[in-house]
């Protein structure tokens, strides 16, 4: 191993207590291991409730891991204590929001938004300085001339547009990594790709490492060099896009796959699942998707399936798919 | 269209246009369009957010208030006009003749009153009032869309993302009637409860004969599902054809862009493009064709000349490269 990897969740676990006195505990992640490299783009895929947004909450010190562990070049979070370090690593580690609409100060012009976050997050700037990153990271994102977006106010922009501010003000922290949620759901189909397209290009040409996190495989397919499936708070496969895409062995990622609107391809669907979502309060051992699968056997409302290596970088809990023999 | 299809419609919208008083001007969100609905068939209606399909639908079904306002055209229903009926002619039309699924189930649905009481409210509405009638009837429907009778007693917020559409679409075939609306119903779905959803409005309409139109700014989506596709951009219909036919030979360069700009999971793997720019302003849209600027085959005539809807094959497509293929029998752009 050369040296630490950019970023590393090990058995990382976030638990929320719900419904008071009486409630429950939500197991919004449990022991979730996931590891980023340099100029990797690495999509994280689920339904909603799965857990791919707290992933995104923790990885920006937004919440606190219940238990387990991040570190970023090899230095666990836990050791950033004081607010400059704070800035630090969230200027390291931006995130990139779903709503355009919402993450835009409404009464502010554009240029005050990057401004004001290069303050906070990189203060040995001059005022000059400030003023030609903001302008070079809204040259990268596409919105030139940068000085007239700039004066714009976040009404002024389109969807599409607002998005990109969203990322030239992440891009210029000079960031390691973006985190990246659910950046293109809210955008027309049209202009999707265009942003799909930035973030290939800034990993490609800038070397940035993403966290894409989606329900969209296919446009996970599009970008993403390793894809992670989770399923209720669960890591159920990962592996590279394409191996996993084309040998998924997990249930959940074939019905998954089975589900994405293909016109091009004739209706396939495993007509019996209505995609209800599981249960994650207080869950009892076993596996989480039992419910829903179509190949459960007794031992998957007993044992709770871990990773299990299917072939060079793939891995997926599974009893029936991936049974753990085969790994010894 | 198939001729029994225009013989038979069971909804004729001719030269719709519905403009918004704002202030910035008046937007033109729907502008001439014309189009017919056969009996039991499916329309998919696409197009990107602002691109007017929700105000059509809108339209379609009397539900527009101010400040959106039906300006010109009519809305035939099996022959009569909707537009200028009066509220007490249209509630004896809605629900029983058609019916509309709107986007968000949870704001659709009273929030402090459960299925039973809401399916209830719909059925004497509509001088349904016998309560075993009321409470048969709200059993099948639920059972059609395979949700258990137990949930009657339920509150919506009870209910997950994917049943209370289904509840939606349950309330909505409780009057068995022929035509059904739906607007974005499964945008708020992960795909494959989303999935299942449609597969489930295709077996039901199956079963049942009413027609779908399936308002939807996803493409892929309908594409396995409807008979028939409305590509909408800037308020116009810009293509309007057999589905199977739009998705195999689009020619709109802007389906063409559209169906460009879906990755594939399953094909090749190809770099897109997707469509570089944004729609028009609406309340002063650019003269001649609506998508020139955005157009990767603008000729110097697309600036002056407005394009009409030009038959291409059975296809219908509003783009002045065919102006020569075809004449534009019924195309009314006045």
């Amino acid at each position: 191993m050369p040296e630490a990897p950019l970023m590393e969740a090990i058995r990382l676990t976030k638990h929320y207590r719900i419904g008071g006195f009486f409630g429950g505990t939500l197991h919004a992640i449990d022991e979730l291991d996931l590891t980023l490299q340099e100029r990797e783009i690495v999509a994280v895929v689920g339904e909603s409730g799965s857990g791919k947004s707290t992933l995104a909450r923790l990885f920006a010190m937004a919440e606190e891991p219940t238990s387990g562990e991040i570190r970023f070049h090899g230095r666990s979070l836990k050791e950033i204590r004081s607010r400059r370090d704070m800035l630090t690593y969230r200027g390291q580690v931006p995130m990139v929001f779903q709503d355009p609409f919402s993450s835009l100060n409404p009464v502010h012009v554009v240029g005050y938004a990057l401004d004001r976050g290069l303050r906070l997050h990189r203060p040995s700037l001059s005022r000059a300085e400030r003023e030609a990153e903001a302008a070079r990271a809204l040259e990268a994102v596409g919105l030139s001339p940068a000085r007239e977006t700039m004066a714009k106010y976040p009404h002024e922009l389109s969807g599409g547009q607002r998005q990109r501010v969203g990322f030239a003000q992440a891009l210029s922290y000079h960031p390691k990594l973006v985190l990246a949620d659910e950046p293109v759901s809210m955008l027309d189909v049209s202009i999707r790709i265009g942003v799909l397209n930035l973030m290939a290009r800034l990993c490609e040409e800038d070397g940035l490492s993403f966290l894409y996190i989606t329900h969209d495989i296919a446009s996970a397919r599009y970008i993403a060099h390793r894809v992670v499936v989770m399923y209720a708070g669960t890591m159920v496969e990962s592996g590279p896009t394409e191996e996993l895409l084309h040998r998924p062995v997990h249930p959940y990622t074939r019905l998954l796959l089975s589900a994405v609107p293909d016109p091009r391809a004739p209706i396939t669907v495993a007509g019996a699942d209505i995609g209800e979502p599981p249960r994650v309060v207080d869950p009892e051992p076993g596996c989480r998707f039992r419910w829903r699968c179509p190949l459960a056997i007794a031992k998957c409302g007993q044992v709770t399936p871990v990773l299990v290596p299917t072939s060079p970088g793939h891995q997926a809990a599974c009893h029936v798919t991936a049974p753990a023999a085969a790994a010894a | 269209m198939s001729e029994a299809i225009a013989e038979d419609p069971i909804l004729d919208v001719v030269d719709v246009s519905v403009t918004y008083a704002t202030p910035g001007g008046v937007v033109r969100a729907v502008d001439g369009v014309t189009l017919r609905l056969g009996r039991g068939e499916f329309l998919g209606v696409v197009g990107e957010s602002g691109c007017g399909k929700s105000t059509l639908l809108f339209a379609i079904a009397q539900l527009l208030s101010p400040p959106a306002e039906l300006n010109q055209g009519k809305v035939l229903f099996k022959g009569r006009n909707l537009v200028g009926l009066t509220d007490r002619a249209l509630s004896t039309v809605r629900w029983s003749d058609y019916s509309v699924v709107m986007q968000s189930a949870m704001n659709a649905l009273n929030p402090v009153k459960t299925i039973a009481a809401q399916f209830d409210d719909v059925m004497r509405a509509h001088g349904h009032g016998g309560r075993a009638e009321i409470r048969n009837r709200s059993h099948e429907v639920l059972a059609l869309v395979g949700i258990d009778a137990v949930h009657l007693k339920s509150f919506p917020h009870q209910l997950s993302g994917g049943m209370r559409q289904r509840v939606m679409i349950a309330m909505a075939l409780l009057l068995s009637p022929e035509l059904i609306m739906m607007d974005e119903p499964t945008s708020a779905l992960d795909v494959v409860a989303q999935r299942s959803l449609m597969v489930q409005v295709k077996e039901l309409q199956h079963r049942l004969g009413f027609a779908i139109i399936f308002v939807t700014h996803d493409m892929s989506l309908v594409g396995n599902f409807s008979d028939h596709l409305a590509v909408m951009y800037a308020g116009k219909i810009v293509e309007l054809g057999p589905t199977k036919q739009i998705f195999a030979e689009p020619r709109h360069p802007y389906t063409r862009g559209l169906l460009e700009s879906f990755p594939s999971v399953h094909g090749p793997k190809v770099r897109l493009t997707g469509i570089p720019g944004a729609p028009p302003n609406l309340v002063d849209p650019p003269a001649g064709c609506r998508f020139r600027q955005r157009c990767p085959e603008v000729m110097p005539r697309c600036a002056t000349v407005e394009p009409a809807l030009y038959d291409v094959d059975g296809d219908r497509v509003c783009c002045l490269i065919y102006e020569t293929a075809g004449s534009s029998p019924g195309a009314s752009h006045a």
